[in-house]
């Protein structure tokens, strides 16, 4: 690991005074640390903002649950209150990595870096995301821009990650069986004015199945979905598991999560 | 005292181990310790045309930058392929050099090209980017079944072919072929595993000025095989200058039997800058540099008569060894793999005939099992396959070509001293419920999923092994074991063993032994190995010999402090020799109530005199002290044997594959404490199931390794296995005083063709390993359109 100047912020005021083209934030540090060890990242400053109260924490209102930025994925897990709104997404924090992963990894850290295959990327889909930062608030189908890539801009910080309630939703993943990160992840969320199918792993980036999701819209089970076309086109391929496999397991796994609604 | 042989006696090294209490290599460090980086090719075949290391040796930090031209300007010599074998021409086989440090061509990712040594880890991994080093990059050779066409790889060595194997005989086999009423044909791949040792290998040399005394920590199974290689073939130091220490080695299974490039460059270079040198893998060097294993593509055939009875069998095989030679590289496919290849039938002729060749990948090695899991994995898939064609049970087929009188002389090599198959696969057909599959297969589509049962009966050649056949056949070493045992005055013992324990739990079983024999408590016995200056010479463990072989010897040494014993007793009770019986840890004399324990005997013996209240006088001309040591080379292998079968569901819509089943009954022989083998088991079959169903090396066209981190390599884990079914039968082995036949490999030679089996009857198709959800998926939709196009 290269050296580097380290930072701890006090509110998110310092952070983004703190922060330049070449340095980076320090939250559960579950990718930014390992890239560093292995030489793949090196920055002149690490500003860590786990200890910044105003970004970690849960709330549930009528219509929404909003998750603070540093909040770690073991709290969404194991919080009542997320349970009862969003059962699946607890479910979906409860199924990242392994136990320690849980209790370091943060749900802003998972969605700034906006790994292929995380987990979470698809909840923010599926269930009508709005990422606030500290200059604005970001829809989720226009933050996720591709491989890695978001809409955040140099410096921006993640404070909350706001989830609309659903009438029912359910994640289903098929994980790769070296890594367990998802081959094809399914976030099937049936909300008033339709139903969002986010889908992580099969892509250079989530997306939202629309044909899926049209189909679910019009009828909500899952034999439903057996007539409907999942191209392999553009989907990822690699010795795990080849486009045309990913394109299957997403309709399988589709009719999982619309089962287990 | 009752026996403890046989008794489940908790692990005496699990405290230290499960409590982060174990010293291992990368625990040791000396003053004025400097850490070593290597360098090493990005390209799997290139031209080294310079290495300029004059920046790196100005970075902060930087004690020295050593390259191939500096190993070879000290005369270093290469690493060595250990066993020599000839082609079916007579010809011997052809290996290229393989200097620690390269020096004018580097032939896989991973390939050492230089060292950097600084002062902390940091400085030198830092330093290491900037050596330049200027390469010309060459077509790689990487597809075993291509290598022999290829581009040539080294200047010598035509069809990159390092020999060309035959055992058995051809003619015997043709005639045996033209009476065959069917012939089952198969051809197979048995895939590239990397073996992941939970420690990664590492090496701390210390170079002493004032004795110019070397002592090298490492990670080997074997640290008497490391001193002799980098003492009298690398020419680091004599070997009596030279001390090799493997303290808690974290598992090996093959890969850390012999001593690699980075042990004798450490070594080397803490001598050369008389400072102490450390290098410790971290896991992206261990996939890339450890040697890897199996890698086989397999053509064979069985011929049969309609009634199942076996005539004959033939296996043309090509062995990827890899881009050089390593110690065992060369047996692994041929003397491990070809007598074994008939597996446990009475085969009346057979042959196999083994190509090994180079290829621009890491070399290829012994790994859990070398050469038996191929040669089992070849013979049972071909015997179901056999099964299938001629409508009869897999049971039945097998039960009709067991050998039922022992010894049993093999067609190719072995003489079978015992074993009792039948009994064997009877057991583990009732343990299994064999009789209640087709109820369970129904359960099983009830719920949409396919239900498949598949059966292996192994057997392996262990105990390796009886020195003059294997020297006889081109092995470069002896295979015997020795030990000490030691009684100190005050009455415990410490007894060396040349084998060594890196998680088989030596340190219990063995003290079991000793325990038995010489009616001392268990906790009074230490086991010690892994310091050629402690122990005796001895050829470490591997081959499932230690108990077999390195036990023996701890029998034998202990019969010979018995016989001292009753000696210095005699003296002591005033009785004759003849008169003293042994037994309990008591000296008595026969029909009568005068005695010494063996404590008392010991403590005599290294006071002998009066003095006192002491009265220990030694008879006349007897030696005080009470050592023995004993050098145990054994007569034959042994032959563990058994009959393991594998259940598994499919789901056809994803392919997913999950053994739910497991059944495995073996005969090891004697079984010193079931807790250890039930481990031993276990461990063998999370790897042979890994290799059925998860693990598989990939190197890509250019020869990068692709399966390099555990994000791609997939090991198995603890929710892929069901509760395994373990039991046993037992023929001791007439061999060996213990009766033992060795169990560390047993697991991983018979899962892989169990699970494969069971794989093939759910589908109804031949797949190859790993049997990823993926290929499963595309079999069972191939077997749906095929279906839909028959209706």
């Amino acid at each position: 690991m290269k050296t580097f100047n380290y930072h701890t912020a006090k509110d998110v005021k310092e952070a983004s005074k703190l922060a330049s083209s070449n340095s980076a934030y320090l939250a559960g540090g579950m990718t930014t640390i390992p890239s560093m060890k292995l030489g793949l990242a090196s920055y002149k400053d690490i500003i860590d903002i786990k200890g910044i109260k105003s970004l970690s924490g849960i709330k549930i209102s009528r219509k929404s649950v909003k998750i603070g930025s540093t909040t770690k994925h073991a709290e969404v897990a194991n919080s009542k209150d997320v349970k009862k709104a969003i059962p699946s997404l607890a479910a979906l924090a409860e199924g990242i990595g392994d136990a320690q992963v849980r209790n370091r990894g943060t749900i802003g850290g998972s969605i700034a870096n906006n790994d292929p295959s995380a987990d979470y990327p698809s909840a923010c889909i599926a269930l009508n995301a709005i990422i606030h930062t500290n200059n604005r608030k970001i829809d989720a189908d226009k933050f996720f821009k591709g491989t890695f890539e978001t809409a955040l801009k140099s410096g921006e910080i993640i404070e909350a990650i706001e989830f609309s309630i659903p009438e029912k939703s359910n994640y289903q993943k098929y994980p790769n069986p070296a890594s367990r990160y998802a081959i094809v992840g399914v976030y099937v969320a049936k909300h008033k004015d339709g139903v969002n199918v986010g889908v992580t792993g099969a892509k250079s980036c989530v997306y939202n199945d629309k044909n899926i999701a049209k189909t679910l819209s019009n009828n909500f089970s899952s034999s439903a979905i057996s007539n409907v076309n999942v191209s392999s086109s553009g989907m990822n391929s690699d010795i795990h598991a080849s486009a045309e496999y990913r394109a299957n397991m997403i309709k399988v796994f589709a009719k999982k999560a619309v089962e287990a609604c | 005292m009752a026996s403890l042989v046989g008794s489940r006696v908790e692990r005496k090294e699990d405290k230290k181990l499960l409590t982060g209490r174990g010293k291992y290599t990368a625990d040791i460090n000396f003053v004025n310790q400097t850490f070593a980086y290597f360098v090493r090719s990005p390209h799997a075949r290139a031209q080294i045309k310079n290495v300029d290391t004059s920046k790196a040796l100005k970075a902060p930090g930087v004690v020295a930058v050593l390259t191939g031209k500096d190993i070879a300007d000290d005369k270093i010599g290469g690493l060595i392929a250990g066993w020599r074998i000839k082609s079916e021409d007579g010809s011997d086989m052809k290996v290229p050099a393989h200097p620690p440090l390269a020096s004018d061509t580097v032939n896989y990712v991973g390939d050492h090209v230089a060292v950097v040594i600084a002062d902390t880890l940091d400085e030198a991994r830092n330093a290491a980017e900037f050596v330049k080093v200027d390469y010309k990059v060459l077509k790689a050779v990487v597809n075993t079944a291509e290598a022999m066409n290829s581009d040539q790889i080294y200047k010598d060595i035509p069809k990159n072919l390092c020999f060309d194997w035959l055992l058995g005989d051809r003619a015997k086999v043709k005639e045996a072929f033209d009476k065959a009423d069917k012939i089952i044909k198969i051809d197979l791949i048995n895939n590239r595993l990397i073996p992941n040792a939970m420690e990664p290998r590492a090496a701390n040399a210390d170079y002493n000025p004032s004795n110019e005394e070397i002592t090298l920590y490492t990670t080997s199974q074997n640290p008497h095989l490391a001193r002799i290689i980098i003492s009298a073939f690398n020419g680091v130091a004599p070997e009596n200058k030279l001390r090799v220490i493997a303290p808690d080695v974290g598992g090996g299974f093959g890969s850390k039997i012999y001593p690699y490039a980075e042990e004798v460059v450490c070594s080397w270079a803490a001598k050369k800058i008389e400072r102490p040198v450390k290098w410790v893998a971290d896991r992206t060097e261990s996939f890339l540099s450890d040697c890897h294993g199996r890698d086989h593509v397999t053509h064979a055939e069985l011929a049969v008569k309609n009634d199942g009875t076996f005539l004959g069998f033939k296996n043309e095989t090509t062995a990827n060894i890899g881009a050089y030679a390593s110690v065992f590289a060369t047996v692994t496919p041929t003397y491990l793999f070809g007598p074994c290849a008939t597996g446990v039938y009475k085969m009346p002729a057979a042959y196999s005939n083994v190509k090994a060749v180079f290829t621009n990948t890491a070399p290829v090695d012994a790994y859990r099992g070398a050469g038996r899991p191929e040669a089992t994995y070849t013979i049972e898939t071909l015997v179901e396959k056999a099964a299938r064609e001629l409508g009869m049970d897999p049971a039945e087929i097998r039960m009709k070509n067991f050998p039922t009188q022992f010894p049993y002389q093999q067609t190719l090599v072995h003489s079978v001293d015992s074993g009792d198959y039948v009994k064997g696969l009877n057991k583990a057909m009732e343990v299994a419920d064999y009789k209640g599959f087709e109820k369970r297969k129904k359960q099983s589509a009830s719920k949409g999923k396919l239900r498949g049962i598949g059966f292996c009966s192994y057997f392996e050649a262990c105990g390796i092994a009886p020195s003059p056949v294997v020297m006889m056949l081109g092995c470069g070493i002896g295979l015997w074991e020795s030990a000490e045992v030691r009684f100190n005055p005050t009455g415990n013992v410490t007894v060396f063993t040349g084998s060594h324990s890196h998680g088989q739990g030596h340190e219990t079983t063995f003290a079991q032994i000793a325990s038995d024999q010489l009616g001392v408590p268990i906790e009074n016995i230490e086991i010690s190995h892994g310091d050629t200056d402690k122990g005796p010479f001895g050829y470490g463990t591997y081959g499932s010999r230690s108990l077999t072989v390195g036990g023996t010897a701890i029998v034998k040494a202990c019969e010979k402090i018995i016989a001292k014993g009753k000696r210095v007793a005699a003296k002591m009770l005033e009785a004759s020799v003849e008169d003293v019986e042994f037994s309990n840890g008591e000296f008595v004399v026969a029909k009568s109530n005068k005695k010494k324990t063996i404590g008392e005997v010991a403590f005599a013996c290294y006071l002998p005199g009066t003095y006192g209240e002491v009265k220990s006088p030694l008879p006349e001309g007897e030696e005080p002290g009470l050592k023995e040591t004993s050098f145990f080379d054994p007569v034959n292998f042994s032959f563990p044997a058994g009959s393991h079968i594998c259940e598994v569901e499919v789901n056809p819509e994803t392919g997913e594959t999950k053994v739910v089943k497991y059944t495995a009954v073996d005969d090891f022989g004697t079984i010193i404490n079931p807790l250890v083998v039930e481990g031993q088991v276990h461990g063998g079959l999370a790897q042979g199931i890994g290799q059925a169903l998860y693990e598989s090396c990939h190197y890509d066209g250019s020869g990068q390794l692709i399966t390099a981190s555990y994000m791609d390599y997939t090991m198995p884990r603890a929710d892929n296995f069901p509760e395994f079914q373990l039991d046993w039968t037992c023929t001791p082995a007439t061999t060996n005083p213990l009766g033992t036949k060795g169990c560390g490999e047993a697991g991983a030679i018979a899962a892989p063709p169990a699970v494969m089996n069971a794989v093939m009857n759910a589908i109804g198709t031949e797949i190859s390993m790993p049997a990823t959800a993926e290929k499963v998926w595309k079999a069972c939709n191939k077997n749906k359109k095929i279906k839909s196009e028959a209706a």
